[in-house]
């Protein structure tokens, strides 16, 4: 499920200019921010952004970063780390740039291991940790909790401490609302001296089927038997009603050797013809297959690409040290402009929250998407490397014996040989006979 | 018969060619072109030219002692099968998996209570809906923090299957995924319940939901858990297998799978019909003789000893005393069950059917028995979690040990260099016995040739050509009766049953047998019309290609199936070897008859029950042995088993070329 993974807590840190893009700011600013989204899964979300230089000593002097504990982090299902720089145009001249350095940091904690099975959360609960002062450094210090269910229906779910201020964007397609929480608000933090966001379910969603993104894909090898095989790629269009192309981009390594003319593209049981396909035969041992195709996704379907390959077999020396775990193969790599539901106005990236540049829109009814299904392990056919090594060994040696004296009496030709005179000791036997007068040998 | 009495008479074609060679190479049957080079000058003689007197000797040492050494062979074979359980053929297992062997892992499983409600609740919704509670089943793995998925399947029956009492089926299984956290989904472990029509194993489900939901809190896995609930038991495996696999090897018709976790790396099965065990049973035979890497097993014992679990293999205690002849003894009784139940080719329990997908898997039964020490679901659970745990930690699929052995007791095997012998001895015999009669024939052709057309002459090819003619008709004849035998049953049982008053399974069992028997009765004497040979060389050459034919296949057999290819040797190789046209026909025939396909399923079910301590009174054999017809044809269609047709196409006609051979007039 590669479109399931959805941002969990990612820290921003940026350095460099932040404020209107227009004056020119007195110093360099330092933005954090921090985003928490309950995933449809029962996981949370969240995503973090800093104007502070991330370093210990700042996480003492607290802000966001005194939630970066490691040994609560790491006891996630999934985290990313990300730096990026890029310079910034100061002013609309662009007479002087500065850089903007911004670290992201993305976690998912699963809510049934930090949640005892419980779909609640609080950021003790996650980080166990609280959020206790803003950091000093920071210009902007916010937390952004999603709560767009909370807004649609108050009776499931309860936030605590109540927000204050809400904020709402076109994510992914989708109208979003989010709790604002400013950290350098103080009667944010004043009134109970520390911030322990909670989330309550007051009524568990039970039976809800998981929300599943417009785009998402999957990948399987199929069939058995180490000859043969074939890749097959899913790729899902959920939308209810726009068709839209994606590119696939699929690199296979030359040891599984591709038969294109099976490459067969199904979407609701009829063959749906690629509107470009590239193709880039492997070399052995040089490099691998390339196939790219733009294929038109029908609304509301499910597209099957498969394609049949065959193992090669490999030189000993080409296997790997653990040849029986399998060999990996790469993800295929999908990318759309995949529809939105809700039309997304321009945003000024310099005024909304820092992680709406994660979700870049380059026009308001859709939005892009790269996917990368999971990676495949093809087990190739691979030789024992101890024993029948011996036994190969034996067998050639018995056989080549075998065939060896049997070529010999096949194609060996046989003479009557006239008795010959007999070696060098016949000869001097006979010399010495004919000496003494007797008849020789 | 003399082999010595021609020489001097072929060696007169040779010119001045060495008499000795001339009849030698004369003996390979390949004289045609010594035609222009006799009145020549000496040329270089070419083929295999060994010392004809010392090869002379040999052939009449073979032809002499032919008898003994078959007998001698035969026995040989035999004795060495029976010593396999015994110490210096036995040998201790021990773990070559290195990623498995070092370290013990802590079970930490406490869920009993848990798990025991589990199935409570399992077993009162599925009494109310009379089905698999699938929406229940649902609803709880996804409560405990799964992955829920479902596949519906359905699949029609070739003919009513009255065993299990089933002929449409269509079900659905229900499988939910842990994903293992911080990884990719490109391995996988499967942990599965087969759940038939009555409601027997909800222990097993209730196991599985407990240990699901205490894996489910665990941080350390590296491999997805698969927790799979099938209905109707193996076919919802099959369904389930192949819709993983996106392979459709049986007609089942399935939905495709929403949900994949990368290749499976191993899988275990359990079947368990109560709250507390007395033992487990362990099974490992699956489709068509595959068994799993031996390290699962060995896997399996260290955790059984570890949580000190009385662990069973083919349900029989494991003996202790290895030195004394009791402990033999006793595992000489697990190696023959082993050997019927690998014989049979049958999946002993849903592991059977992921073997074929190479994913190494065994199936764990619980048996209840009115022993003192029980052990709760705890005992088990722990067993199962310190398994998963250490194959959760196989760095590559299991290769490193045996995947061909036979088990005389679960701390013994033998492996396949030791038991081969066996089959080699058994299928000596048909090579001795083939060696006799091709120089019978040869050496009848040569008196025939040198008989009638003395002198340097052109002679015929003495044993091929006419022979080879009159040997076509026995062998189309007894082919179509197999062809018979494997389509007939199925496509005519409709026709049985209109004009028959019998049930369709009943009229394939019945079909089946009825074609079994006349081909007993085929004409034999198709010979007559095309050979004008003399008698005796028409049987040989039957016999002969029947004798390779039989040779083959049982070699072949013996190489996949150790154990159907050696059951079928001990029984099929005396008759084989005896039977002919002359001396006592009766007692040929009887002893033909006795040890035919089907005579040796018989009586290998009457000494599995024997084995078993369950013997059987002759109705209920004949009982067992009409189902057990109905399951073997049942198995090939649903399953893919490779018994019904190797023996319908193969061994039966080959079996016929035998009765062919006695009958010859």
């Amino acid at each position: 499920m590669a479109a399931a993974m959805p941002l969990a807590l990612v820290v921003l840190l940026l350095l460099g200019p932040g404020g209107p893009a227009l004056a020119e700011p007195p110093r360099d600013s330092l933005r954090e921010e921090l985003v928490i989204t309950p995933l449809p899964s029962g996981d949370v979300a969240a995503t973090f952004q800093f104007r502070t230089r991330w370093d210990s000593e700042l996480q003492r002097k607290g802000g966001l970063s005194v939630l970066l504990k490691a040994d609560r982090l790491f006891h996630t299902s999934y985290h990313s780390q990300a730096v990026h720089i890029r310079p910034v145009c100061r002013n609309t001249r662009c007479t002087s740039i500065s850089w903007e350095l911004r670290q992201t940091l993305s976690v998912v904690f699963d809510a049934f291991i930090t949640g005892q099975g419980k779909k609640d959360w609080s950021l003790f609960r996650m980080f166990s940790r609280t959020l206790t002062e803003p950091c000093p450094l920071a210009s902007e210090s916010r937390v952004y909790v999603d709560i767009t269910n909370y807004s649609q229906d108050n009776e499931t779910l309860e936030v605590n401490p109540p927000p204050t201020t809400t904020y709402q964007d076109v994510i992914l397609g989708t109208r979003r609302t989010y709790a604002v929480y400013d950290l350098l608000d103080r009667a944010m933090i004043n009134n109970s001296r520390n911030l322990n966001l909670q989330l309550k379910w007051k009524k568990p969603p039970e039976n809800e089927a998981p929300l599943v993104p417009f785009l998402h894909a999957q990948r399987y090898v199929s069939g058995y038997g180490l000859q043969k095989g074939e890749l097959s790629t899913l790729l899902y269009n959920t939308h209810p009603y726009r068709a839209f192309p994606v590119l696939l981009l699929d690199s296979v390594p030359w040891y599984l050797r591709l038969y294109v003319h099976t490459l067969t593209i199904t979407s609701k049981g009829k063959e749906n013809k690629p509107s470009y396909i590239h193709y880039q035969p492997a070399q052995d041992r040089l490099q691998p297959h390339l196939l790219e195709m733009l294929i038109q996704l029908p609304a509301n379907s499910v597209t099957k690409v498969s394609i049949q390959f065959e193992r090669a077999l490999l030189k000993w020396t080409e296997y790997t040290p653990d040849p029986n775990h399998g060999f990996y193969v790469s993800p295929s790599v999908l990318s759309a402009l995949v529809p939105s539901m809700v039309a997304a106005k321009p945003v000024d990236w310099e005024e909304s929250p820092l992680f709406n540049t994660l979700f870049p829109v380059s026009d308001g009814s859709s939005y892009f998407v790269r996917l990368y299904t999971e990676p495949l392990l093809v087990n190739l056919p691979t030789p024992d490397f101890s024993m029948p090594y011996n036994v190969i060994c034996l067998t050639c040696t018995v056989v080549a014996v075998c065939y060896g004296s049997f070529y010999n009496l096949l194609t060996r030709t046989f003479h009557i040989e006239e008795p010959s005179t007999g070696g060098l000791a016949k000869r001097l036997a006979n010399l010495i006979r004919r000496a003494r007068g007797v008849p020789p040998l | 018969m003399r082999p010595g009495a021609r020489v001097p008479g072929t060696g007169s074609a040779g010119g001045r060619g060495f008499p000795g060679l001339a009849g030698a190479s004369r003996g390979l049957s390949c004289p045609s072109w010594r035609r222009e080079k006799a009145p020549g000058p000496p040329r270089p003689a070419m083929g295999l030219l060994s010392d004809p007197v010392r090869r002379r000797a040999l052939a009449r040492l073979v032809l002499r002692l032919n008898a003994p050494l078959c007998v001698l062979s035969y026995v040989a074979g035999i004795a060495w099968f029976l010593a396999l359980a015994f110490p210096p053929l036995t040998q201790r297992t021990y773990m070559s998996e290195n990623a498995m062997g070092s370290t013990m892992v802590e079970e930490q499983f406490v869920g009993g209570d848990r798990a025991r409600s589990f199935a409570r609740d399992f077993a009162a919704h599925r009494r109310k809906s009379g089905a698999l509670p699938v929406a229940w089943l649902e609803r709880t793995m996804r409560s405990v923090g799964l992955e829920v998925y479902t596949q519906s399947f359905s699949r029609k029956l070739p003919f009513p299957d009255e065993t299990h009492e089933r002929y449409m089926v269509s079900g659905t299984n229900v499988y939910g995924i842990l994903r293992a956290p911080r990884a990719a989904s490109t391995e996988s472990l499967v942990f599965t319940v087969p759940c038939g029509s009555d409601s027997t194993n909800s222990q097993a489900v209730g196991l599985l939901l407990a240990l699901a939901a205490h894996f489910r809190g665990q941080i350390y896995w590296a491999k997805d858990i698969i927790f799979l609930v099938t209905e109707h038991d193996l076919l919802g495996t099959e369904a389930w297998l192949e819709a993983y696999h996106d392979v459709n090897v049986t007609g089942m018709q399935s939905s495709p799978l929403q949900g994949r976790a990368g290749a499976i790396q191993a899988a275990v099965a359990l079947e368990l019909s109560s709250d507390v065990v007395t033992s487990l049973d362990v099974a490992v035979e699956g489709l068509n003789g595959q068994l799993p890497n031996l390290d699962l097993l060995n896997l399996f014992q260290t955790f059984c000893q570890k949580g000190g679990l009385l662990c069973t293999l083919q349900g029989k205690l494991q003996p202790q005393d290895w030195t004394s002849l009791d402990g033999p003894l006793q595992g000489l009784q697990t190696l023959l069950l082993m050997v019927l139940q690998q014989a049979s080719g049958r999946p002993h329990g849903p592991h059977g059917l992921f073997l074929r997908y190479r994913v190494e898997a065994l199936t764990l039964r619980g048996i209840n028995s009115f022993r003192q020490y029980k052990y709760d679901l705890v005992a088990v659970g722990k067993a199962l979690e310190g398994m998963f745990r250490k194959l959760n930690h196989l760095l590559e699929r299991l290769h490193q040990s045996f995947f061909l052995y036979l088990l005389p007791a679960l701390s013994r095997f033998v492996s396949i260099g030791l038991y081969m012998p066996a089959t080699g001895f058994l299928l000596l015999v048909l090579g001795l016995k083939a060696l006799e009669l091709w120089m019978q024939l040869h050496e009848a052709g040569v008196g025939l040739d040198a008989g009638g057309r003395p002198g340097p002459s052109a002679p015929l090819p003495p044993a091929q050509g006419v022979g080879l003619a009159s040997l076509v008709a026995p062998l189309l004849v007894s082919q179509a009766m197999g062809l018979a035998l494997y389509v007939l049953p199925v496509l005519g049982q409709h026709v049985a049953t209109q004009h028959f008053p019998v049930g369709e399974a009943e009229a394939v069992v019945l079909t089946l047998l009825a074609i079994y028997v006349a081909g007993l009765a085929l004409p034999h004497n198709t010979h007559r019309v095309v050979s004008t040979q003399t008698p005796d060389r028409g049987w040989m050459a039957l016999k002969l290609v029947a004798l390779i034919y039989l040779a083959l296949q049982l070699g072949c057999i013996a190489l996949t199936n150790f154990s159907l290819g050696f059951l079928l040797a001990a029984t099929m190789v005396p008759a084989a070897t005896l039977t002919e046209p002359h001396g006592p026909r009766p007692l040929y025939a009887a002893l033909l008859v006795l040890t035919s396909p089907a005579a040796t399923l018989l009586g290998s079910l009457f000494l599995w029950r024997e084995l078993q301590e369950a013997p059987l009174s002759i109705a209920e054999g004949w009982q067992l042995f009409l189902a057990a017809l109905a399951q073997g044809v049942l198995e090939h269609y649903t399953y893919g088993a490779l018994l019904f047709p190797l023996l319908a196409l193969g061994l039966y006609p080959c079996w016929l070329l035998f009765w062919n051979v006695l009958f010859w007039k």
